[in-house]
Parts: C-alpha cells; sequence; structure tokens
C-alpha cells in the first residue's frame, strides 16, 4: 500500500495516486465494536482483497464506502473528496444527500445475493442508472450495455428477465451493471458466495478478466483464496475491526507473519 | 305478499340515478383512495421524522373512528371554517379519505416486501429516492398488493351507501326513499341484486389479478 500525500486533481490518471482512504474511522453495532480506529488507503488501479473470520469488520468497509451504513468517528476519502463530510469555512461538517451521491458515483458495487431488479429485464437493470443518474442518452446506454453483456458473456440474454437466469449469468449481468456506471473503484461483496459451486468459476474467470484488462480499483471481501491470490495486487488481514497484517498475497498466503492469520488460512485452505 | 313487477317498473328510473351515485361514488373514491393511501404510505418511509409522525397521527385517527361520524363531520363541522361541498362529492372525499387509510396499511406491507437488497442496489447505482420508488420500489411493491387492494374497492362498495346520510343518494338512499314513499319492499329486493351485479364480477377480476400478477413472477 502506498501512503502517497493527498491528490484532489478533479480525475486523476491511473498513476498510484491514492483512491481511497480511512482515517482513524470506528464503527460500532451497539456494543460491538465493528471496525476500531481503522486507517489504510487504497491507491488508483490496485485490487486489494480483504480477509478474515466472518464479523472481522471487512464487509462493513464495503458498506461504508456504498454509505449502506455510517462510520461513528473518523473519515472516508474517495478521490481526494470526503465521502460523509463536507468542509465549510474550514471545517468538516456531516455532508448533504447530494454531496454524498456525487463521491459515491465513483463506486460501484456488486452483491452476493445479485439484487437484480426483478421487475427490469437485463437490458434496462444495466441501462435504468446510466440514462437517470448519468444523464446517457438512451442509445447510448443500450449500446453500451450491449458491449457489457458481450465482455460477460450474456447477449443472447439481453431481453430475458433475472428470474429467467441462472445465479452465475443473473451475477454476471449485476457485473456489467456496476460497470455501466464507469466506477473508478468497484466493491465485491462475496459474489460467489450464493453460487452453486459449478458457477463460481465462470464468475471469477469473468472478474479476473476484468482485473487484468481494465484499470478498475477493487476491493474484495471473499472466500475464495485462490481469486485472491490470482487478482490482488494487496491483501489484508483483517481481525476483531483491525487490520493484523497486510501485504502482497506470496506473503500473506506463503508465510503470514501473525500467528492469527495462519490460522484463519488453516481453517478456510 | 307477492313481488309486484310494476313497482319494480316505477323505481326503474331512480333506481339509475342512484346507480350512477354509487358507481361515481365508487370510481372517484376508489381514486381517491389508491392515490392518498400511496402518499401515506411513501411519507411513512421518509427519512424525516417531522414528515412521519403526523401522517401517521392522522392515518391511525381516521381508521379508527367511524366512517359515519367522517361523513357528518365533513358535511357540517368543514363548511364552518373551511370549504362546503355538495353531498356527492363530500360523500367521495369521505370514503377516499377512510379508505386511504387501509390501503396506506396495503403498501406499506407490500413495501416492506421488497428485499432490501433491492434498495441497497439503488443506492449503489446512485439513483435518486424518486427514481428508486418510481422505477424499483414500487413496481416491486404494488405487484403484490393489487388482490388486497380490490378487496377495499368491494368493501368501500358495501360502504357506499352510508353516503345516503348526507343526502347523497345512492342507489339503496333512493331505494328507501322509494320504499318509504309508497309502502312497498320491491326495490331494496332490486338494489340487494345489484349489490352483487357489481361486486361479485368485482371479485372475479380481483382473482384473475391475483393469478396473473402475484403467482406469475
Amino acid at each position: 500500500m502506498s501512503t502517497t500525500p493527498d491528490s484532489t486533481t478533479e480525475n486523476p490518471p491511473v498513476d498510484g495516486s491514492e483512491l481511497i482512504r480511512f482515517d482513524n474511522v470506528t464503527k460500532r453495532f451497539g456494543d460491538n465494536v465493528v471496525l476500531d480506529d481503522l486507517c489504510f488507503d487504497v491507491s488508483s488501479g490496485k485490487h486489494v482483497t480483504l480477509i478474515g473470520p466472518s464479523g472481522s469488520g471487512k464487509t462493513t468497509i464495503l458498506r461504508l464506502l456504498m454509505t449502506l451504513v455510517e462510520p461513528d468517528s473518523g473519515t472516508i476519502k474517495v478521490n481526494g473528496d470526503y465521502l460523509f463530510h463536507e468542509e465549510r469555512n474550514g471545517k468538516l461538517e456531516p455532508a448533504g444527500e447530494n454531496h454524498i451521491r456525487e463521491v459515491r458515483k465513483n463506486i460501484g458495487m456488486v452483491f452476493q445475493q445479485f439484487n437484480l431488479f426483478p421487475n427490469m429485464k437485463v437490458m434496462r437493470n444495466i441501462t435504468e442508472a446510466p440514462v437517470h443518474v448519468l444523464g446517457m442518452a438512451k442509445d447510448e446506454a443500450e449500446a453500451r450495455a450491449r458491449e457489457l453483456l458481450e465482455l460477460v458473456g450474456l447477449t443472447e440474454h439481453i431481453d430475458k428477465y433475472p428470474t429467467q437466469l441462472s445465479g452465475g449469468q443473473q451475477q454476471r449481468v449485476a457485473i456489467a451493471r456496476a460497470l455501466a456506471m464507469r466506477p473508478q473503484v468497484l466493491l465485491l461483496d462475496e459474489v460467489t458466495s450464493a453460487l452453486d459451486p459449478e458457477l463460481v468459476a465462470g464468475v471469477l474467470d469473468l472478474l479476473r478478466d476484468i482485473a487484468q484488462t481494465t484499470d478498475i480499483t477493487m476491493l474484495c471481501v471473499t472466500h475464495e483464496m485462490n481469486f485472491a491470490r490470482d487478482i490482488s495486487d494487496d491483501v489484508l488481514m483483517f481481525d476483531a475491526g483491525k487490520i493484523i497484517e497486510s501485504g502482497p498475497p506470496e506473503k500473506i498466503f506463503s508465510e503470514p507473519e501473525e500467528e492469527r492469520t495462519q490460522q484463519f488460512l488453516n481453517a478456510i485452505l | 305478499m307477492t313481488f309486484d313487477w310494476e313497482v319494480v317498473d316505477e323505481f326503474m328510473p331512480r333506481f339509475w340515478d342512484g346507480v350512477l351515485v354509487t358507481l361515481q361514488a365508487l370510481a372517484l373514491g376508489t381514486l381517491i383512495a389508491f392515490a392518498l393511501g400511496l402518499v401515506w404510505a411513501m411519507a411513512q418511509r421518509a427519512p424525516q421524522r417531522w414528515v412521519r409522525w403526523p401522517v401517521t397521527a392522522v392515518t391511525e385517527f381516521i381508521r379508527n373512528t367511524p366512517l359515519l361520524v367522517q361523513l357528518f363531520f365533513l358535511f357540517y363541522v368543514v363548511p364552518q371554517w373551511g370549504p362546503s361541498m355538495s353531498p356527492l362529492t363530500t360523500g367521495i372525499v369521505g370514503l377516499g379519505l377512510h379508505y386511504s387509510t387501509y390501503t396506506a396499511e396495503v403498501y406499506r406491507a407490500g413495501i416492506e416486501g421488497v428485499p432490501v437488497g433491492q434498495w441497497e442496489a439503488a443506492k449503489a447505482l446512485s439513483l435518486s429516492r424518486g427514481r428508486t420508488w418510481s422505477s424499483v420500489i414500487l413496481p416491486q411493491a404494488i405487484r403484490r398488493v393489487v388482490p388486497a387492494l380490490g378487496n377495499y374497492v368491494v368493501a368501500m362498495l358495501k360502504d357506499s351507501p352510508m353516503i345516503a346520510v348526507i343526502g347523497a343518494l345512492d342507489m339503496l338512499g333512493e331505494a328507501r326513499q322509494f320504499s318509504n314513499e309508497t309502502f312497498t319492499t320491491e326495490a331494496i329486493t332490486v338494489v340487494g341484486v345489484a349489490f352483487i351485479v357489481i361486486a361479485y364480477p368485482a371479485s372475479l377480476l380481483i382473482r384473475v389479478l391475483e393469478r396473473r400478477l402475484v403467482n406469475n413472477t
């Protein structure tokens, strides 16, 4: 992980500049401290995998970035902008809905349960947000959707409803839907956990492909360690709301320094 | 006592007047109940507490007081400081308002039945609040509750004779007046049959919709 200073340019090129930064983020649910004074950052274009036992806080990181939950304290920056705060007269204040939406447009997410819109056909699932959020013309959005469906290998299913597709196909549509917003960051939340075993490989291959051929930044929560090893630049090992170890996958998976990391890997491999 | 068809013949012109009032009250009352109920249900999910609790208070109040009292109130009390409306208009507003508090509960159940993942996906795509409601949540929620909404249309039909108390003579109101004037009973029977003729096809329609919309997803 880099520790480059803040870069606040409008559209930073993929040059390893800092894209996501957590500063002293704490999140509690009741008495349960899910994230404990957490600091880390992710450089643009990197693929980072978050591992650790369930309840260790890794999914909460993604949900914070998606603003599905709010931090109790600390700040999160995306692309140089505060996600939950606005600067007014040099002071940090809670951000309004519009500010949050603007910053969040940089981020796309793929969910464990796909969460496609069942009332829309595949095509509209993908074009809905580009048309109504980015203001893209319908033709343009549909052309882009066709490209994306080609990428995920589902061109022939364009006029189907999500329930007519298998889980693996639904998840690939969900990936296309997220990419249609051209996010700088893609969050992947255990995207293969709800899939039948024989469908997992197809989705992982697609994500590997995307990781290798695009410069999109990925934050990935997964239990698929081979996949993590293949795509990750960095692996963060979480335990009890803290990052207890981080480094390139070769190091974390082969010669972890922490006892706790070794135990976790032994348990799941 | 025999059933006199001549009396029926004599009643017919007033019967059709009454049918017209009943159908107007039902159609427009339904429109108000469906639209306003949706407004209540959505307002109860507003992020601002100052929107939520007055709506809850008003709807609970209306749902838990008799329609008859509300009709009297709208017709006799409201005009003292507010708008005064014709009997039929008052009846339509009364029925619509009263039933909107029931349809609100139906919509609420439908909205709560939409998985939380749908809201999260809409947020992940940065859809605006309005767009999330109109293109993601409501199409899924309403589809599920159409049959339950339909039941309230039939219930409203059966409550519609109440508007006669403020002088909007629906088909039952016409029949009672006619019967009192002529010392006959045939008109009441005619109206009883008319209720079935309207209500039963409506129930069948609801069942068809149920099969189409709910079981076929």
